[in-house]
């Protein structure tokens, strides 16, 4: 990485209050492209709190969050949108609509107020679609799909927006096992591609696979970020989530099992 | 998947059916006229026929049209701002504070011009009360704003039976009519019309971000929609063509519920056309009713309101039954 090229996303002396209680203090952090970070913690930790702050869509309590080098008061909110994508914890439907048109409201950022979407935009999501592997399901209703394919269709979603980070607020949600596996493998390639990812897992196990960097928040408002092996040890994990671990090697994989 | 017809046709259909409406509208009624008369009474004949139909029918046709164009719009509006496909333009109070300022107007003996301007400053003043309350403490939720509205809306309701309960006999008639939506009385309609095509015009450059908000607010700020200034323009305009139709041609019931869903499962949820098609759609369904009250029990005349409601009753348990099927 030159010194010349930005991080990603850049977090300097960030700290974050929910009314008047301090969620966690100070801290720092910077995610390039092509890396990958995690943050983990106990409920009501402020995982989701943190995720919104480095999405630009709270006020942090002090510090300041920037994008691509450029704090996120700078910047339009269209423009941002062209940059960052959140994927949100739950995906409710009030109104039905088939998952294509779902898919397409990710190109929102990219299509000029009086445009309609264009047969580029539909390739776009179509091409999402078929990279989670619903492309079959494109003119279903998505009131009728299951929990598991309705998480898929907002990773499509997310997907046709096409930002250079992806923030996911447990992207694992309703999701089997092998597609778990197979959601977290087609980040981790997007971030070979050259873009970011910074997801909340509550997966210990997961984490220690594919994360580069990890943000660990303890709920009492201790908050340590760092390289992903330094940050997820058993004493410090142990500490945060208030439980016993044993850890072990299977197979050349570190995995952590509650004592 | 459903085919859906191609969505532009859809415009033109619902604009021939409203020009339909009104033509059956004009030639209907006591007096007679046929479609050449109709054609003589619109450029300025000057016989009787020509009369009733240009003073009386056309005006309250009219009437009918921007009224019932303008609560399916607001109802279109309003059920994307609370996020709820059963929500109506009346859920937020609108109406009960236009009733409270007419009935009130009308109680005391006031002119219909008087109990116009009081209808309208009603709605006005319930939305401004329903809109500081909700918004209190600088959060806005939906919930939040749908009780608060439902309570405001609540507080009316008493003070209108309170209204009719004391109110001279004489007065009561009259009073009733314009509760159950009425719309022979309207002097002047023009403006409505004109109104609802400002509301239409202003609401189309925003459709494809209340595409976006119908999915959630989060995500909607997080693709760049400016969320909390969408929904306070979508508040303002939903309540002040609420207020304009109620004062117009009373509180005329399920024109705003019911439009849009039928509107959105013949063509799905896309704004863009979901909105103006509610405007045709709503127009001409109540030029028809307003016509078919004129004439069921002819000569007696029926307030429009009984009728949607009659209709709008079974269609909406119907709706009800199989969204949550």
């Amino acid at each position: 990485m030159s010194a010349a090229t930005p991080p990603l996303l850049e977090a300097e002396a960030l700290a974050l209050q929910a009314g008047d209680r301090w969620l966690c203090r100070e801290f720092a952090l910077r995610l390039h492209p092509g890396e990958c970070l995690v943050v983990l913690g106990p409920n009501g930790a402020g995982k989701t709190t943190l995720l919104h702050t480095l999405a630009g869509l709270r006020h942090p309590g002090a510090g300041v969050v920037r994008l691509l080098g450029r704090a996120y008061r700078e910047r339009t909110a269209r423009e941002v949108a062209r940059l960052r994508a959140l994927l949100a914890q739950d995906q409710s439907d009030y109104f039905s609509c088939t998952v294509l048109e779902a898919t397409l409201v990710g190109r929102h950022p990219h299509i000029d107020r009086w445009a309609w979407e264009s047969r580029t935009d539909r390739d776009i999501a179509l091409a999402a679609l078929a990279r989670v592997g619903i492309a079959e399901l494109a003119g279903r209703e998505v009131s009728s799909l299951s929990g598991g394919e309705r998480q898929r269709v907002a990773i499509a979603t997310l997907l046709a927006q096409q930002p250079s980070l992806y923030l996911l607020d447990e992207p694992l949600n309703h999701l089997d096992l092998r597609f778990q596996v197979q959601v977290l493998e087609l980040f981790r390639s997007l971030a070979r591609d050259g873009a970011g990812v910074a997801m909340v897992l509550h997966d210990i196990n997961l984490a220690t696979r594919y994360a580069d960097q990890a943000v660990l928040l303890d709920g009492r408002g201790g908050a340590i970020a760092g390289r992903a092996r330094e940050i997820l040890q058993p004493g410090r994990l142990e500490d945060a989530f208030g439980h016993p671990l044993l850890r072990a090697e299977v197979g050349g994989h570190t995995v952590f099992v509650p004592r | 998947m459903t085919p859906r017809p191609p969505l532009l046709l859809v415009l033109p259909a619902l604009l021939l059916a409203g020009l339909a409406a009104l033509g059956w509208a004009l030639v209907s009624g006591e007096t007679r006229a046929d479609w050449t008369s109709l054609i003589g009474a619109l450029s300025g004949h000057d016989d009787f026929e020509a009369t009733v139909v240009r003073e009386l029918r056309l005006p309250r046709a009219v009437a009918a049209y921007a009224g019932g164009g303008m609560l399916a719009v607001a109802g279109a509006l309003m059920q994307v701002l609370l996020r709820n496909p059963l929500a109506d333009p009346y859920v937020l109070g609108v109406s009960g504070g236009a009733a409270v300022g007419a009935l009130g107007a009308l109680s005391l003996g006031l002119s219909a011009l008087a109990a116009d301007v009081c209808a309208f400053t009603g709605a006005l003043v319930a939305m401004l009360l329903v809109f500081g309350l909700a918004r209190g403490d600088g959060s806005w939720t939906q919930t939040r704003l749908l009780l608060t509205g439902v309570i405001v809306a609540a507080g009316c309701g008493a003070v209108v039976t309170l209204m009719l309960s004391m109110a001279h006999d004489a007065r009561v008639h009259s009073m009733l009519f314009w509760l159950m939506g009425d719309a022979s009385a309207a002097g002047r309609p023009w403006p409505a019309l004109a109104l609802l095509l400002f509301a239409v015009l202003a609401c189309l450059p925003l459709a494809r971000d209340l595409n976006v908000l119908a999915r959630g607010a989060l995500g909607a700020r997080a693709l760049g929609v400016a969320v909390e200034r969408l929904r306070l323009a979508i508040y303002l305009l939903a309540s002040l063509l609420t207020a304009t139709a109620v004062t117009m041609i009373g509180t005329v019931g399920f024109v705003g519920l019911i439009v849009p869903h039928l509107v959105r499962l013949a063509i799905g949820n896309d704004q863009r056309v979901l909105l103006p098609a509610s405007a045709l759609a709503g127009g001409a369904l109540l030029v028809a009713a307003d016509t078919a009250a004129r004439l069921v029990l002819s000569p007696l005349q029926l307030p429009v309101g009984v009728l949607t409601a009659l209709i709008g009753v079974p269609v909406f348990l119907f709706l009800l039954g199989r969204h949550y099927r």
